[in-house]
């Protein structure tokens, strides 16, 4: 388990996922190339199941293109964790089934080498060897993450 | 306590009374896609094989973001959402040419006071200007609503922006919105609704009201509203389709309250790479451009068009620079035709584009190269937006951008 760290708040959409692929790749195989190209172009070739990511504040600000939480919880990214998410990047990671932990203070604490885990169902993240709690998501939303995604409940929820 | 808009709104949705903080489930009046509507209808049918859309008259498409198509895989897109409208019943199609979507569907009168639009595009929040609660959403969940016709929503505290005085000549509506992104930051208004209250309101136009609600994503609100009043209804034609709005209570909570005196807003940009990064024009160093682009959804209104040529007085866009042009809609492309402004462009050397999204997103009709700067009336600076991530994005008002187009430099209208 790696950690993605960047120290940078305002992390856009655009630098998740260039807008210039936004018609013309939409499954998980097609977002993988184009991953985090302009901020991190390493990323989607070190990436690995259970790897978590951790930026600043307002992480996923900008549009409402889903390939940013659909690509990272295609490649398995397990949370990411930052000082807070724009509104739209929040909803859309709940709809992909995407955990995201919001607490300021683990990110302050990390120290590159840290080992970070996350427990979603007690609501702690361990950070080195510290622990912190994030506040749970609420129990509607909960069942749709819990679900992998909207899609996927209203499948299992035949609405 | 009195209530705010969304509690007012969001409860009448949901049929109670609703608190701060509380989820609520609603069905919206409407659904809005636009060419992502090709990959939504991917994930409903392997959702739904087989299956309808549960309401098909609150379904709007417009195709609008690459349009004509680039790439035989636009075209694809395209021809599946065709496809798929006349499969499903669904009437409010609007095909490659209408326009952007956030003028087609107020110019449709569908953007109504009172009203829920949620659409899976970020700027979904311009139809604020008519007193709709109206949000972004993504593909996913677009293509749920088209399944189930609801959705969740939190209701978010809300930030009180007042406005008195007037605008000054050579200031616009959209140096006022980026002068208040710059105070409030590009996550100042993050999960919360923003009210526009004050004297000056009543002042503000239709298109004015646009580029500002228009621009309420880019400090990270769920929704930025204007009161349906004198200057709505004439819009919309009279009180009647008026007659579901909505206003908060001269008691209601607050979770914050700015002030802004127009009378001292002057021209400023948005300086790359964010939306917050805001100076005065005449405060910047001397900085050349490649290209000026007037159009989109914040600034492609004839209005913008007329702003900028007051401002070039019938000088020509100098050498260096490439002008692009894009009229927001067919309907506005019209009425730029019918007042002779597009002459007038086409003569100064400008390019006028297609109506539609253009270059905005970066996918086509005048991405930027390597290095390159663009003044651009644009809602979004992030790098690599325009196609280019090592280009230079500025954004201004039309006048601005009509006295870059002018000098080659970013240059204050006031001063041409």
């Amino acid at each position: 388990m790696a950690v993605h760290y960047y120290d940078q708040n305002d992390i856009n959409t655009d630098l998740l996922f260039p807008g210039k692929y936004t018609y013309t790749c939409a499954t998980g195989p097609e977002i993988i190339d184009h991953l985090l190209e302009d901020l991190d172009p390493d990323f989607r070739n070190e990436v690995k199941p259970g790897d978590v990511i951790m930026a600043g504040t307002n992480f996923g600000c900008g549009s409402s293109r889903e390939q940013p939480a659909l690509g990272l919880k295609y490649v398995g990214v397990s949370a990411v964790i930052a000082k807070s998410f724009a509104r739209i990047f929040y909803r859309s990671s709940i709809n992909q089934g995407l955990l995201l932990v919001q607490s300021p203070e683990a990110v302050d604490y990390y120290k590159p080498g840290d080992k970070v885990t996350v427990d979603p169902a007690r609501g702690i993240l361990e950070v080195g060897d510290a622990e912190f709690s994030f506040p749970p998501l609420p129990a509607d939303m909960l069942e749709i993450l819990e679900a992998g995604g909207l899609l996927n409940w209203i499948k299992q929820n035949d609405v | 306590m009195g209530q705010t808009f969304v509690q007012k709104i969001l409860g009448r949705a949901a049929g109670k009374v609703v608190k701060t903080g509380e989820i609520v489930f609603v069905e919206p009046d409407l659904v809005l896609t636009h060419d992502n509507s090709s990959a939504i209808i991917g994930k409903f049918e392997s959702t739904k094989p087989g299956g309808k859309v549960k309401y098909p008259d609150r379904i709007v498409i417009v195709l609008d973001h690459v349009t004509p198509a680039a790439t035989s895989k636009h075209a694809a897109g395209h021809s599946r959402v065709r496809k798929f409208v006349a499969e499903q019943g669904i009437q409010k199609f609007f095909d490659v040419g209408c326009g952007i979507c956030h003028q087609v569907l107020p110019e449709q009168h569908l953007a109504l006071p009172g009203g829920i639009v949620v659409g899976s595009d970020s700027h979904t929040c311009t139809y604020g200007a008519f007193n709709t609660f109206a949000t972004g959403i993504d593909r996913t969940e677009a293509a749920g609503l088209w399944i189930t016709g609801r959705t969740w929503f939190r209701v978010p505290e809300t930030i009180e922006i007042n406005l008195e005085g007037y605008l000054q000549k050579g200031v616009s509506a959209k140096d006022l919105i980026l002068t208040i992104i710059g105070k409030l930051g590009s996550d100042g208004a993050n999960y919360k609704a923003v009210e526009f209250h004050g004297s000056s309101v009543g002042g503000l136009l239709i298109h004015e009201r646009m580029t500002i609600a228009n621009m309420g994503i880019e400090m990270g609100a769920k929704i930025a509203v204007f009161p349906a009043d004198r200057v709505t209804q004439n819009f919309l034609f009279g009180e009647e389709l008026c007659k579901d709005a909505v206003w908060s209570d001269s008691d209601a909570e607050f979770c914050q309250v700015h002030s802004f005196d127009l009378d001292k807003i002057v021209p400023v940009v948005a300086r790359p790479h964010t939306v917050d990064n805001v100076c005065a024009v005449s405060e910047l160093p001397e900085t050349r451009v490649d290209q000026v682009f007037l159009g989109t959804c914040t600034n492609g209104r004839v209005e913008d068009l007329k702003s900028a040529l007051e401002v070039m007085k019938g000088r020509k866009v100098v050498p260096s620079v490439r002008m692009l042009v894009g009229p927001a809609s067919r309907d506005e492309y019209v009425k730029a035709l019918q007042q002779g402004i597009i002459e007038e462009f086409v003569k100064a050397g400008a390019v006028v584009l297609p109506p539609g999204c253009g270059p905005c997103l970066g996918a086509h009709q005048g991405a930027l190269a390597p290095g390159e700067v663009c003044l651009s009336t644009a809602n979004r600076n992030f790098k690599g937006r325009m196609g280019e991530k090592d280009a230079f994005i500025y954004l201004g008002s039309p006048e601005t951008a009509a006295a870059t187009a002018i000098t080659g430099v970013i240059t204050d209208p006031r001063e041409v």
